[in-house]
């Protein structure tokens, strides 16, 4: 009986290339059938390397891999049935868009009426069907993608994978090929993962985002989750959209502690995720850039906030819907608020103006 | 659409660069191409006196007398043989030694150096080549002497040497790098990853070979047997020594008739041969398109 279910459980996966460093260094990891997976890193943290492993490209040097209950460890990919869209896409380029979409049927040795018929309903689902008698070399970038994506797919496989899918296409191709990938997974209803190093792109697409680092997985979990609630500065910083503070812990007081910075009464922050603080700790901490609000000195703060950290404009960048304020407010790290455009031209700052750097307390988010 | 007054004289320009730019290979091409091959062509007219003597003037007769000839037949036979047999042989062994090369040898650098292997032959002289299966091939040669000393063979085999094998085999030796080089040129601009994801697609080890292989070096084996067809197909010295006299091809009739002052028959036979390669050139050209390959 075939085994549909395209459920993944990573044990203990190591992969070494020299045997002395590591790219991928234990990594545990469970994905839901049909789930939408995005791993995100910067280059060389062996995310693409986890997925080769998963592909049945690269083999672990110690570990499990489990696709749908079965060790797959050793299994061609064909065994796996793991499909993979290769980076840059590999297309044949000397096979016509219908010839490389009917690969993988003719090497399992289907009729050539079966696979052609096969082929053209695959390249109905993603929209090429003008361009079926067409080489690769004469597609865009956006119509080779798609030629990949049904190359890939065309074999029914229960997982696929995606290689860095969207880093050749331009822009504005990308987010419109983001709707389109996440389209296809919801048509075929088939695991996919997806390795990128773009952090908008693995929250706008994924059910369960990975973030790693150093052959390690940092956070995993759904996209708003990492995005909002990160575990520690690495990820903060990687998804972006945070401000990381750090500092020693001065008072713990019932429900909060008092962080000391270069503010007169410190930062309060809520003790909600770390219970064991003690004074004198090193503690980082981040405040989310749209939970920024920005006050001129000696106005009242926002109801809710206690904290205000004096700052002087750095940089302000109009961005459209919001505006980007650069602010000295800590020392080392930056500190950025995005102003809701409204409200920043009701009262314009400038470069050089000081302002308040305010937050609602319970916005605050201790990192580990 | 209106010429500009300025138009002129920068198409001159351009035009006069072009020019610079085909000069050296008009140079050298004019004097050692062109306007041999138009003495050829003008001789094959001429008529003779038997003697060496050329009469200007405008006949046939030397042409008639090549194609009436059933040696003429029967040379072309002997040398078409000789023509696939060695381009055969050496595509099998140039293709396989080129995918070797390019998709067994991981290191670079060994590839390299293994691939400069396969020009050390050509360190030494055709003749000093052929000359050297001489004591392999032999009556009293290596192979001989082993197959005696084993016991396979009573009496040595006189079929390894001065005989049509012999000029296979030397043709081959000569050769193959001039299907190897071709060959790995296309080959090494193969993707490595098309390769990975056939094999993500499920292709065995041969369809790779097949579908994707073989297909992408289109280009490198029609160059490798343009080389090898019109270099055996020109060529008589290897028939010569390697048949021991005993074989002949197109080229060494031609040389006989020059030796005994026949230049009209031998220019007429220059230009009939001349005629087939560039046919069996044009009919390669036509099946696969270097040109495009090369570009892609």
């Amino acid at each position: 009986m075939k085994n549909d279910r395209g459920d993944i459980e990573l044990a203990g996966v190591c992969k070494s290339f020299d045997g002395a460093t590591y790219v991928v260094d234990g990594v545990n990891l469970k994905i839901a059938d049909g789930a939408y997976c995005c791993f995100i890193g910067p280059s060389g943290c062996g995310k693409t390397t986890i997925l080769r492993m998963i592909a049945g490209h690269e083999d672990p040097t110690a570990g499990e891999i489990v696709i749908g209950g079965q060790n797959v460890v050793g299994l061609a990919p064909v065994q796996r049935r793991t499909a993979m869209m290769f980076q840059s896409y590999a297309l044949f380029p000397h096979l016509t868009v219908r010839e490389n979409i009917a690969f993988a049927l003719r090497v399992r040795g289907m009729s050539k009426t079966d696979r052609l018929r096969a082929a053209d309903a695959m390249i109905e689902k993603v929209r090429l069907s003008q361009f079926a008698d067409r080489l690769p070399a004469q597609l865009s970038g956006g119509q080779q993608q798609r030629v990949a994506l049904a190359r890939a797919a065309i074999t029914e496989p229960r997982v696929l994978l995606l290689d860095e899918p969207l880093s050749a296409l331009d822009e504005q191709l990308r987010v419109q090929m983001r709707q389109e990938l996440r389209r296809m997974q919801r048509e075929l209803g088939i695991t996919f993962i997806h390795v990128t190093h773009t952090q908008l792109e693995a929250i706008a697409l994924a059910d369960l985002v990975v973030v790693m680092e150093q052959g390690k997985i940092k956070q995993a979990g759904p996209a708003r989750d990492v995005y909002a609630h990160p575990h520690d500065r690495y990820v903060a910083e990687f998804m972006g959209g945070q401000n990381v503070l750090s500092g020693r812990v001065e008072k713990v007081n019932g429900a909060s502690f008092t962080l000391a910075q270069a503010a007169p009464d410190g930062i309060e922050v809520p003790l909600q995720a770390r219970p064991t603080v003690s004074v004198g700790d090193k503690v980082d901490i981040a405040v989310r850039r749209d939970d920024v609000a920005l006050v001129r000195p000696g106005k009242d703060l926002p109801p809710g906030c206690t904290t205000s950290l004096p700052s002087r404009v750095l940089a302000i960048e109009y961005q459209g819907y919001f505006v980007k304020v650069m602010l000295d407010t800590v020392p080392d790290d930056e500190f950025v608020a995005y102003v809701p455009e409204k409200t920043f031209f009701a009262d314009p700052f400038t470069v050089g103006d000081v302002v308040m750097a305010t937050w609602a307390t319970g916005s605050a988010l201790p990192l580990a | 659409m209106q010429p500009s007054p300025a138009q002129s004289p920068t198409s001159s320009r351009s035009n006069l660069a072009g020019w610079l730019y085909v000069s050296p290979l008009v140079l050298v091409l004019v004097p050692f191409f062109v306007a041999p091959m138009l003495v050829v062509l003008a001789a094959s007219f001429f008529a003779t006196d038997g003697f060496g003597g050329l009469t200007p003037g405008f006949t046939l007769a030397s042409y008639v007398e090549v194609l009436h000839s059933a040696l003429t037949l029967k040379l072309y036979l002997a040398t078409i043989k000789f023509t696939v047999l060695t381009w055969i042989f050496t595509l099998i062994i140039g293709f396989f030694v080129a995918y070797f090369l390019v998709f067994h040898v991981r290191n670079q650098l060994l590839a390299i150096g293994l691939f400069l292997l396969c020009t050390v032959p050509f360190w030494t002289s055709n003749i000093i080549r052929m000359i050297s299966w001489i004591p392999l091939l032999g009556k009293e040669g290596l192979i001989n002497q082993a197959l005696l000393g084993m016991g396979v063979i009573r009496q040595p085999l006189e079929v390894l040497l001065f005989s049509d094998l012999a000029v296979v085999i030397a043709y081959v030796h000569q050769l193959t790098i001039f299907m190897i080089v071709p060959i790995f040129n296309s080959m090494a601009r193969i993707d490595k990853k098309l390769i990975e994801a056939a094999i993500d697609a499920g292709a065995s080890r041969f369809d790779i070979m097949r579908l994707i292989v073989v297909p992408m070096s289109k280009s490198g084996i029609a160059l490798g047997t343009i080389f090898v067809v019109s270099i055996v197909m020109g060529d008589f010295f290897v028939v010569k020594v390697m048949s021991g006299g005993g074989s002949a091809s197109v080229v060494s009739a031609f040389y006989e008739d020059v030796g005994v002052l026949q230049y009209p028959t031998a220019a007429a036979s220059a230009v009939l041969l001349t005629l087939v390669l560039v046919a069996i050139v044009s009919l390669i050209l036509r099946t696969v398109d270097i040109r495009q390959e090369i570009t892609r």
